[in-house]
Order: structure tokens, then C-alpha cells, then sequence
């Protein structure tokens, strides 16, 4: 993709004998000129994308029929987005079903027939499940910033502290979270006792996970920003006398906050797909469950929507990219004013 | 304003992780008695339950009941979640994340007996009768498939002996490859049907040393455990030769053309009981309104499944083929729950009794039933030592548990919602048992003279170590 740009901007630019005839054929054209241009750029950077894409679809509906599996051969595009489609129908169906629960719950109170109302109980469709992961993810990503920053701006400032903490960073950093799953879920099914806690104890287990796996990179972030601030802004800090808290507020906050925002970016990347493996393993609910589910009930559908749902992950992880690289670029640029 | 927010920010933070531990903890006692008791319509003191299941079409009762309708009649409000394997499950239910679940005949009475993670269990209702069948590759059928003496119809003669496997097991023997099969889970009925069936053809299945899950000292199969929608997978892989699960698993072979069931369990114990509801002994002490609406309501749907010979089924089969219960496709669901069961490609044969739910008492938890499962258990080393007949029968009577059944069943009766001449007259003992495939009999009162009575097993007062069985 990158070299398709390349190709147009050198051809833009190395044409320096021609200016004059375009000068003079300019002012005619001028205002189309630069609009055709300008959709002529977006068009042509929209262009190697699709291509890019177009191809892989088209090498996917060509080679998925020839892989024969138990289920079936390998869906190709068209499958995949049919049972797309179905899985929003079902959800579609879903939400009417809730409608009419909750319709027909009023109906028997106020009848008498029932004494208390009760939450829908059916069972969670494709789009629930993601909205599940978001908010598991979301929980565990706030729960590992608030962990990571302290600690790493901790480490960042004292080298004692640092050293002390270092070792400790260094194993855990590695540890797969499948390897935690077990030990979250003995603690929290230890620890969350009520028959009815505020929230489920699958969704603490699989934000815990999440933050266990994701604390590393903001924490290592944060403690490098916060060490390798300026010197001469600690001493300007120094002679104006600020306090040990306003030095952190005015000074090593501000100049390490790009760091803790490129370590968040990807914290929250480790986050997303530590929480699809959690999910598929502790079967707590989510996408990985979804994924899993499916992949138990081997019916014919079954690996177009796991492919459906692949897809929807990816998509998902890359949204979420895209929001923490403009917050990082926001925050990179204040620092910059 | 910034030092505000900074300040405000670190606080907080310290504050939210120093507390969180102590908020989930702080949880517990948030469980007021006076909700607890608070009765709702019918004497439902809980009625949001969650229910876990395995894909299997025996979760049927809890899947109708839901559909049908016939919790919401007790005034309960269900919802079903299916779980990985059967060691998430039970763990669910222990750890309370669940409130019940479609469990397996062994799972609340080994959780009880300690056997694995300890905690008293009961099952109060059996869900179903039979529902296995054992299934062989293609690579190995095609070698035993020769062998088989063939009825008039040219199809192999029912039921099939283990024996015809001595050959096959030798060979793999002599190429230096141990023979395995797959079963669901160490207290499973599949892995004692499997069991019994190897046995009674004259094969070790292995024994169970004190303490592990392997049981395979001594064994001339080797079992492992695999989850049983993994099964048709696993066997494709070529990772076992076999496996003895519930449907629709063994009909997925056949479908993918990839296994060739052999023997349904109902061909080796006659009517044996299969799956139960287990529930954590104090979810059933605290709230008995609770359990009883449960209970009503699924003996209501056990006798939906089986009501004027089998007239509901292909509905059922539709309800099950959704994907947020078997999910599997509706003709492989279809080709065991109809009243037929496919052994070999074109080799279907009426099998009335595959799945029995609400007929010949099938929801009637038996201590009989659960005395069998403890026989074999000591038989295979999981019970590592002898205990006597009493113990036995103390056992059963702490996790089976007829009287929630019977009051259940007798309230729906008084209603005329069931024939009262389906509920049983009996002591919780099945009269003696010669149901087997070996036509060993079975009596629930004398389980140890049963484990002599067997032919490969452990012994009174034999052992199981690392080098073999020891004593006399």
C-alpha cells in the first residue's frame, strides 16, 4: 500500500518542466482542477486499500471451496456474510422477544398473577456478546491504567524504586493469561461470596485477566516517560520551589504523558485479545464464548459465523486502536503548544 | 485546577485498588436473611436462576421447560448457559456462579464423596434414561468389521461384544501404539459404560490410582477425557480410536462420516439412568420453594418429551438444534431423538428406548442408581479402599434425593397434571438388575458382593500402585 503512494507523489512533484503549460492552461480549470485533484488523491489512497482487500476476498472465495472440512468445505465470503446477517436477524428477533417478555411481565402484574418483575432471561445474541467483551475489556483496560500509571510514574521517578520493582515486571510481564485464568477465577469465586453480587463473577474474572496482562505496557511506559524528563524543566522546578506534588502535576505528568499514552495503546491491544482467549477458555460470557459455542455445536453453520466473528473482533481491535492513536496524537500535541 | 485533578486522581486511584479487593469481599454479607426469605408468587423465594448445560440433546428437559414455557408457569424465570465441559460446570455450580445444572449421574456424588472438588451436592430428579452410545473410527470398524457374525439382513448381529476389539488392541500392542478411546469425564456413565463394555468383552480398561484422574495402571485401552462436542474432532484428528459420549456426538460421526457407532448404552446396561439436576445442598435447604417449582417444572417438560409416544420430538429436535442449546443440525439431532439410532451408513435401527425422559419412571432419582455408580467407582480404584454395605447406602441417601422428587411429582399428580401411576411405589431400591450385556445381576442392597460378582475390577481388599493391583 505504501508504495502505491509513492508512486503518485514523485509523479506530482517531478514535473517541473510542464508547470508552465499548466500555468497557462490553469485558470480555466483552475477551481475543478483542484477539487478533481484533491478527489483524484483520495481516491487513489482509498484505491490500494481496496485493491489490497479485493484480492484477498477474491483468493478467499477461490481457495476456501477446495478445503474440505467435517463441517463442510471452508465457508468463502458470500457464506460468511449471510450468517452475518443472520446473526443480526437473531438478534433483531431477540430484542423482539425482550419487547414482548417484558409486555406480557406488566401484563401479569398488573393482573396480579406475578409478584415481582424479572430481567429478561433469555439468551445473549452475537451483539450482546460483544458488547459484553467491550465493557469486560473497558473494565479491566481503567483497572490497569490506574494500577500501571502510579507505579510507573513511582518507578520513573526513584531508581530505587525501580530497581526494586524491575525483576518482579520482568517475570511477570510474560506470563500468558491463560496461566492466570485459574488463579483469578479461585480467588474471585473465593473472595465474591454473595448469592447476588453487583457484578457477575465471570465479568470480574475476565476483567481481572485483562489487567493482569495489559498493566505491562502502560506501567514500563509511564516509569520511561516520567525518568526521561528533562533535566533542565526538574531544575527550573527546583529554583521555583515547587512542592514534591506539584512537580509531578506541573512537570512530570505533562512531559510523560505522551509515553502513558502510547503504553495505553497498547495495553489496550494486549487487553483485546487476552480477553478473547479468556473468554473462550473460562467460557465467561463475551466473543471468545461466542466463538467457542459455536465451534462446540458443529453444525453446517457453525464456521461461517466463527469467521464472521473473527472478523468482528478484528474490526473491533482496530476501532479501538484508532481511538487511542488520536488520544495519544491529541495529548502529543498539547505537549507540543 | 489541575493540581485539583491530579490530586483527585491519585486518591482515587490508591482508593479503588486498595478497596476493590475489600467491595468484592464486603459482597458477601450483602445477602440479607430477610431477602432470602422474602416468598414470591407460589412459594418461589429465588426466582431468577441460571442453569448451566453441556450440548448434549439429554439437557432437552431444561431447553423444553424454558421454550414451553413450563418454568415460567412455576413462577420461575430460567435462563441457560452452556458451558465448556463438565469440570467448568461442576465448578460453576460449587462456586455458586450457577445455580443448578444438567449434571452427570457421578458428578454430585463424587463432589459429595470428595473425589475431585469437595462439596456436598444432591440430585434431587434424574433426567433421562440412556442416551450413549460408543462409537469406533472408520480404521478400526473396518478392521472388526469382518469379523462380525451378520444377522439375515447382512447387517452385523446386535449387540456387539468388546471382544471382537482383542485383535485390533493386540495389534496396535505389537506396533508399539497404545489402543486409546475418549470418554466425557472421570465420574461419567460414559466412561463406566465404556468400562463395562471393555470389561465384560474381557479388555482392561485401566485403574485409577489413589488420588489421580489418569486410570490407566494396568489398562489395556487407555481412556482420556475429552469434552463431548469435542469428541467427533478429537477422533478425526486421530488422537483416540474411539469414544463413548452422548448425543448428538456419536450421530455427528456418522454425518461426517468419520466413526461408525457400535453399541448404545441402553445395549449395555438396559434402561440404565443417566444425566440428573445437581444443585449445592444449601441452595436446596435455603430455598426448597425454589427447588420445588424447579422440579415441577422440569417433570412437566420430561413428560412433554414423551408424551403419546414420542408426538412432541420433532419439536423438540427443532428447539434443540438452535444454536444457543446443541446447536448442532436438526437431522443429526433428529437421526438418535425419533425412536431410530444409525449405527453403520444405511444401517438404521429402531431404538424405542434411546432417549427415555419421562416413561418408566426415568425422573425417579434411585439410590440403587447412585449405589451402581459408587460399585464402580471402587471397581476401577477411584474408591481407593473397601467400605461396607451401610456406607454405601448412607452415601446414597445424602446426594439422591426421592423425597424432593416424590413431593414435587405428588403435587403435579394431586393437580392431574401427571398420572399419579407415574410416580413409583418403591423404597428407592430397583428390584435385581440383570439388565447388563454380560447378564451379571445387579442388587442396590449388596454392592460389595456385586464388585466380587464382577469380572475384571478390583477385589475386596485389593489396591491400586504404580507397578499394578496388589492384595488378595
Amino acid at each position: 500500500m505504501a508504495t502505491a503512494f509513492a508512486d503518485i507523489e514523485p509523479v506530482g512533484q517531478a514535473a517541473p518542466e510542464t508547470t508552465m503549460t499548466a500555468l497557462r492552461k490553469a485558470p480555466a480549470v483552475a477551481v475543478p482542477g483542484t477539487l478533481q485533484l484533491a478527489l483524484a488523491r483520495h481516491a487513489r489512497a482509498l484505491l490500494a486499500p481496496l485493491l489490497g482487500i479485493a484480492a484477498f476476498l477474491g483468493l478467499w472465495a477461490a481457495l476456501a471451496p477446495m478445503v474440505q472440512t467435517s463441517l463442510g468445505a471452508l465457508p468463502g465470503p458470500v457464506e460468511v456474510a449471510a450468517q452475518g446477517g443472520a446473526l443480526f436477524e437473531e438478534w433483531q428477533a431477540s430484542n423482539e422477544a425482550k419487547v414482548q417478555f417484558y409486555a406480557d411481565q406488566d401484563a401479569r402484574i398488573a393482573a396480579g398473577t406475578q409478584a415481582a418483575a424479572f430481567d429478561y432471561s433469555g439468551s445473549p445474541t452475537f451483539v450482546d456478546q460483544v458488547f459484553t467483551s467491550l465493557e469486560t475489556v473497558a473494565l479491566g483496560f481503567v483497572l490497569a491504567t490506574i494500577c500501571a500509571v502510579p507505579i510507573g510514574l513511582a518507578a520513573g521517578l526513584s531508581p530505587l524504586f525501580n530497581a526494586a520493582i524491575n525483576p518482579l515486571v520482568q517475570i511477570m510481564k510474560p506470563v500468558s493469561p491463560l496461566a492466570w485464568l485459574p488463579i483469578v477465577t479461585m480467588v474471585v469465586s473465593a473472595t465474591v461470596t454473595s448469592a447476588d453480587p453487583v457484578l457477575a463473577k465471570s465479568f470480574v474474572i475476565s476483567a481481572i485477566v485483562v489487567m493482569l496482562c495489559s498493566l505491562w505496557p502502560t506501567l514500563i511506559n509511564t516509569a520511561i516517560g516520567a525518568a526521561s524528563i528533562d533535566k533542565d524543566l526538574l531544575n527550573v522546578g527546583r529554583v521555583l520551589r515547587l512542592g514534591a506534588f506539584q512537580k509531578l502535576t506541573r512537570l512530570v505528568l505533562p512531559s510523560a504523558l505522551p509515553f502513558i499514552f502510547t503504553g495505553m495503546r497498547l495495553s489496550l491491544g494486549v487487553g483485546w485479545m487476552v480477553l478473547i482467549a479468556a473468554e473462550m477458555l473460562a467460557q465467561n460470557p463475551g466473543l471468545g464464548k461466542f466463538v467457542w459455542d459455536e465451534f462446540q455445536n458443529g453444525s453446517s453453520q457453525s464456521l461461517a459465523r466463527i469467521m464472521f466473528a473473527v472478523v468482528v473482533i478484528g474490526l473491533i481491535g482496530f476501532l479501538l486502536d484508532r481511538v487511542m492513536m488520536s488520544l495519544q496524537a491529541l495529548v502529543s500535541r498539547n505537549r507540543t503548544v | 485546577m489541575r493540581k485539583v485533578r491530579g490530586n483527585g486522581f491519585t486518591r482515587q486511584a490508591a482508593a479503588v485498588a486498595l478497596m476493590a479487593g475489600a467491595a468484592l469481599a464486603g459482597c458477601g454479607k450483602s445477602d440479607a436473611p430477610t431477602e432470602a426469605a422474602k416468598v414470591v408468587a407460589g412459594g418461589v423465594e429465588k426466582p431468577s436462576l441460571k442453569l448451566g448445560f453441556i450440548k448434549l440433546t439429554d439437557m432437552a428437559p431444561l431447553a423444553i421447560a424454558k421454550e414451553k414455557g413450563f418454568f415460567a408457569e412455576e413462577g420461575l424465570n430460567v435462563m441457560l448457559e452452556p458451558q465448556a465441559n463438565w469440570k467448568v460446570l461442576l465448578d460453576g455450580v460449587i462456586g455458586a456462579q450457577l445455580d443448578g445444572a444438567h449434571m452427570l449421574a457421578g458428578q454430585p456424588i463424587a463432589a459429595t464423596l470428595g473425589l475431585g472438588t469437595k462439596a456436598e451436592m444432591i440430585a434431587p430428579i434424574s433426567l433421562d434414561l440412556n442416551g450413549n452410545a460408543i462409537t469406533l473410527s472408520n480404521r478400526v470398524w473396518s478392521l472388526i468389521e469382518p469379523t462380525l457374525p451378520k444377522g439375515a439382513d447382512g447387517e452385523p448381529v446386535h449387540p456387539i461384544s468388546a471382544s471382537v476389539l482383542q485383535p485390533v488392541v493386540q495389534k496396535f500392542r505389537q506396533e508399539g501404539k497404545p489402543f486409546k478411546m475418549g470418554m466425557v469425564f472421570p465420574v461419567s456413565t460414559h466412561n463406566y459404560e465404556l468400562r463395562y463394555w471393555l470389561a465384560a468383552g474381557g479388555l482392561n480398561p485401566g485403574y485409577y490410582l489413589p488420588g489421580d484422574v489418569g486410570g490407566t495402571t494396568s489398562a489395556d485401552v487407555q481412556l482420556s477425557v475429552t469434552p463431548p462436542p469435542q469428541m467427533p474432532a478429537t477422533l478425526e484428528a486421530g488422537t483416540i480410536e474411539g469414544y463413548s459420549v452422548g448425543e448428538p456426538w456419536s450421530q455427528a460421526a456418522v454425518k461426517k462420516k468419520i466413526g461408525v457407532p457400535v453399541i448404545t448404552d441402553d445395549q449395555i446396561w438396559h434402561d440404565n439412568p443417566e444425566k440428573v439436576l445437581g444443585l449445592r445442598k444449601d441452595f436446596a435447604d435455603k430455598y426448597p420453594g425454589t427447588t420445588a417449582a424447579l422440579l415441577r417444572a422440569i417433570i412437566k417438560a420430561q413428560q412433554w418429551l414423551d408424551a403419546d409416544g414420542g408426538r412432541n420430538r420433532a419439536e423438540a429436535v427443532q428447539i434443540l438444534s438452535r444454536s444457543n442449546y446443541v446447536g448442532a443440525d436438526a437431522d443429526v439431532i433428529a437421526a438418535s431423538m425419533t425412536g431410530k439410532f444409525t449405527f453403520g451408513p444405511g444401517d438404521t435401527r429402531d431404538a424405542a428406548g434411546f432417549n427415555v425422559f419421562f416413561d418408566r419412571f426415568a425422573g425417579y432419582p434411585f439410590y440403587s442408581d447412585a449405589i451402581w455408580t459408587m460399585t464402580q467407582m471402587r471397581r476401577w480404584g477411584q474408591l481407593s479402599v473397601d467400605h461396607d454395605d451401610a456406607w454405601y447406602a448412607a452415601q446414597a441417601r445424602a446426594v439422591y434425593r426421592p423425597d424432593l422428587y416424590l413431593a414435587a411429582a405428588k403435587a403435579l399428580a394431586d393437580r392431574k397434571v401427571i398420572p399419579a401411576a407415574a410416580i413409583p411405589q418403591t423404597d428407592g431400591f430397583k428390584p435385581l438388575d440383570t439388565g447388563f450385556i454380560d447378564h451379571v445381576p445387579y442388587d442396590g442392597h449388596k454392592p460389595n458382593a456385586y464388585i466380587q460378582s464382577l469380572r475384571i475390577g478390583l477385589k475386596q481388599g485389593q489396591k491400586v500402585t504404580a507397578s499394578g493391583v496388589t492384595g488378595y
